[in-house]
């Protein structure tokens, strides 16, 4: 196997790393600040890559569609925080599984009935297609590129955001201390509105960007969403550096373990076996990964010890 | 008697009493019916154990669904083509004997619930939540990846497995197997509710600290239930199997794992007969609703949220009152 293979498979770890961070840092943020689990934050990388697709065919422009996968994803998030998860904060986690569980269904059979059953498509525009040419010879799709330059300057803004921004100041103190946070005049009802919207819109935005390599579909956000949850358990819940560690580290391990793993074996065992083997272990790998990280370091690595 | 006890009776008698009827009606695709909702109903109870009473939210509980119904399906699958499943160092038939079958369906699932349990009961909460669904999950990936019984299309079996005095193909002879078995079950878990293990099981959920201090592992005692219900899960998972004959990746899907969690909140948390209402209810409104339109899960998702948001304690919660153990 040559140098150039694997260095393009490590970009494509990074690409499915960086846009897991991006759907895990919603995920994580909404635990950490209201101490909720929501399966349905697929439904939102659902309905963002839904929103792009449909728009870009009626404009025919990408940063449309983009634009329009946040700003849709983003209103749903707010409509089902008014409307439903508002009166889960209070609730044990298994009301909030079967809650979100039901949005879900709600949400993909919605999906299924306005636009069917079939998948669409979100093609990537002339100016992102194409491959380039990467110092050492290496030939590698622009757009898997632009993938990995958007999740990075997502993830600095992110960091900007908590860091320096009032709002991030709030989100903090909101998840050490949120009595006393409400006590000192900050709105917490809509401060929670606003972080849960904030986490929707990143997840509609990451559906977006994907659902242009791969076909947009209902029941596409269940496997990320899935992916994102072994991202948070491995980096630890409420944390975003976690999130951002354990997301490459998922990405790496679940890409390179794929082309790997069938090459290791055809070393020892011919070769039919060696793909069947190969491919069925490498599947299991970051569940494997997760384990190991568990029985370590149950809170995750960068979770609070508790 | 209160009211509880008279609904679970009317449920029994109802389990009882619905296949005659069904047959005397000439109308033998409702026992079938029935028997999925009565194999729903055991796998709910299976969770119910870990659930109700250890207050362990399991979303991964279909890995076990799914290990017994491979489980059913790898032997079967053996037999019906000749070939032995182990050839050295000794040889390992198949079998179409649905008490071998049963045997090797538990032991496998509650081996893996042992593993999976004891990493996952590690952690709490969410963590836990999110660990079973992961685990999970896994099994679905591998299943789908493992191409010798039928990776993605599955792997079909042509005649149900044998019971001995029965003819199991008979859908009223096959019902009352598998009736036969949930009420078996639901003596087993009645039981393990009252018992010294079931009251400590509970009390490490009300008061973990507590339980440790009189000398009892919460972590042991948890890991315990979480066996028990995934050995009975897997169980329910073969009978599915031989219902369907058929086995496929979908019986380890993580819909499935949210769907046993929703039979026992349909019927009511805790409550001894809540996976069995809340099946029951679940395949009539999927056969009733299914049949009106095809997008009935949107109804169903919104049933659920009422249920959660409005009705805590499920139906029998609605029907016979709060339960008289409160926490």
């Amino acid at each position: 196997m040559s140098l150039i293979l694997l260095a393009e498979q490590v970009l494509n770890g990074l690409q499915l790393g960086v846009m897991l961070f991006v759907m895990a840092a919603g995920l994580t943020l909404v635990f950490g600040v209201m101490g909720l689990i929501n399966l349905a934050h697929g439904s939102l990388f659902m309905v963002g890559a839904f929103a792009a697709a449909a728009v870009a065919a009626a404009t025919g422009s990408f940063a449309f569609a983009l634009v329009a996968a946040l700003a849709a994803a983003a209103a749903a998030g707010a409509l089902i925080e008014v409307a439903v998860i508002r009166r889960l904060y209070a609730r044990d986690h298994l009301d909030q599984v079967l809650a979100t569980f039901a949005l879900i269904l709600i949400f993909s059979e919605g999906t299924r009935w306005v636009f069917g059953s079939f998948p669409l498509f979100l093609n990537i525009p002339d100016y992102l297609s194409g491959p380039v040419s990467l110092p050492g010879g290496i030939q590698y799709p622009l757009y898997r590129l632009f993938l990995i330059a958007v999740g990075v300057l997502i993830a600095c803004g992110l960091f900007a955001l908590i860091a320096k921004t009032r709002l991030g100041i709030q989100i903090r103190a909101g998840e050490n201390d949120r009595e006393m946070i409400a006590a000192l005049g900050v709105d917490i009802t809509r401060l929670y509105t606003i972080v849960f919207a904030l986490g929707a819109g990143l997840a509609g935005l990451a559906g977006a960007l994907v659902g242009a390599i791969q076909s947009v579909q209902v029941g596409m956000g269940e496997p990320v969403l899935i992916l994102a949850f072994v991202v948070i358990v491995i980096g630890g819940i409420g944390s975003i550096k976690g999130a951002l560690v354990g997301a490459i580290l998922v990405g790496l391990t679940d890409t390179l373990g794929g082309v790997l793993l069938p090459q290791l074996f055809r070393l020892f065992m011919e070769n039919s076996t060696a793909s069947a083997a190969g491919s069925a272990l490498s599947s299991m790998l970051i569940y494997i990964l997760m384990a190991v990280v568990l029985i370590w370091r149950p809170t995750g690595l960068f979770g609070a010890r508790t | 008697m209160n009211r509880e006890h008279i609904l679970n009776t009317a449920v029994t008698l109802t389990l009882v009493l619905f296949p005659l009827l069904a047959l005397w009606l000439d109308e033998p695709f409702l026992i079938t019916l029935a028997t999925k909702a009565v194999i729903f109903a055991l796998a709910g109870v299976g969770l119910n154990i870990a659930l109700g009473i250890g207050g362990l939210v399991s979303l991964g509980h279909a890995a076990f669904f799914g290990l017994g119904g491979y489980a059913m399906g790898i032997l079967a699958s053996h037999a019906q083509s000749y070939t032995p499943i182990l050839s050295a160092p000794f040889v390992l038939e198949g079998t179409k004997s649905m008490l071998v079958i049963w045997l090797v369906a538990v032991a496998a699932s509650g081996l893996a619930a042992l593993a999976i349990g004891a990493l996952s009961l590690r952690t709490t909460g969410v963590y836990f939540i999110m660990i079973t669904l992961a685990f999970g999950q896994m099994f679905y990936y591998f299943a789908i990846s493992w191409p010798a019984y039928g990776g993605e299309d599955g792997l079909p079996i042509y005649v149900r497995n044998s019971f001995p005095g029965l003819n199991t193909l008979d859908p009223l002879q096959f019902y009352a197997i598998c009736a036969a078995w949930l009420f078996a079950v639901l003596w087993i878990a009645a039981r393990l509710a009252c018992a010294p293990f079931g009251l400590a099981l509970g009390a490490a959920r009300q008061s973990p600290a507590r339980v440790e201090t009189v000398g009892l592992s919460p972590y042991r005692l948890r890991l315990m239930a979480f066996v028990i219900s995934g050995m009975i899960t897997g169980l329910a998972g073969a009978l599915f199997a031989d219902l369907n004959r058929f086995v496929s990746p979908t019986m380890f899907s993580w819909q499935l794992s949210g769907e046993i969690i929703v039979f026992i909140l349909i019927g009511g948390t805790a409550r001894l007969f809540g996976p069995v209402v809340g099946a029951i209810v679940f395949v009539t409104l999927e056969h009733v609703l299914g049949g009106l339109s095809d997008y009935w899960h949107i109804y169903l998702g919104a049933l659920l949220l009422m249920i959660v948001l409005f009705a805590r304690g499920g139906l029998i919660g609605l029907l016979a009152g709060r339960e008289k153990t409160h926490d």
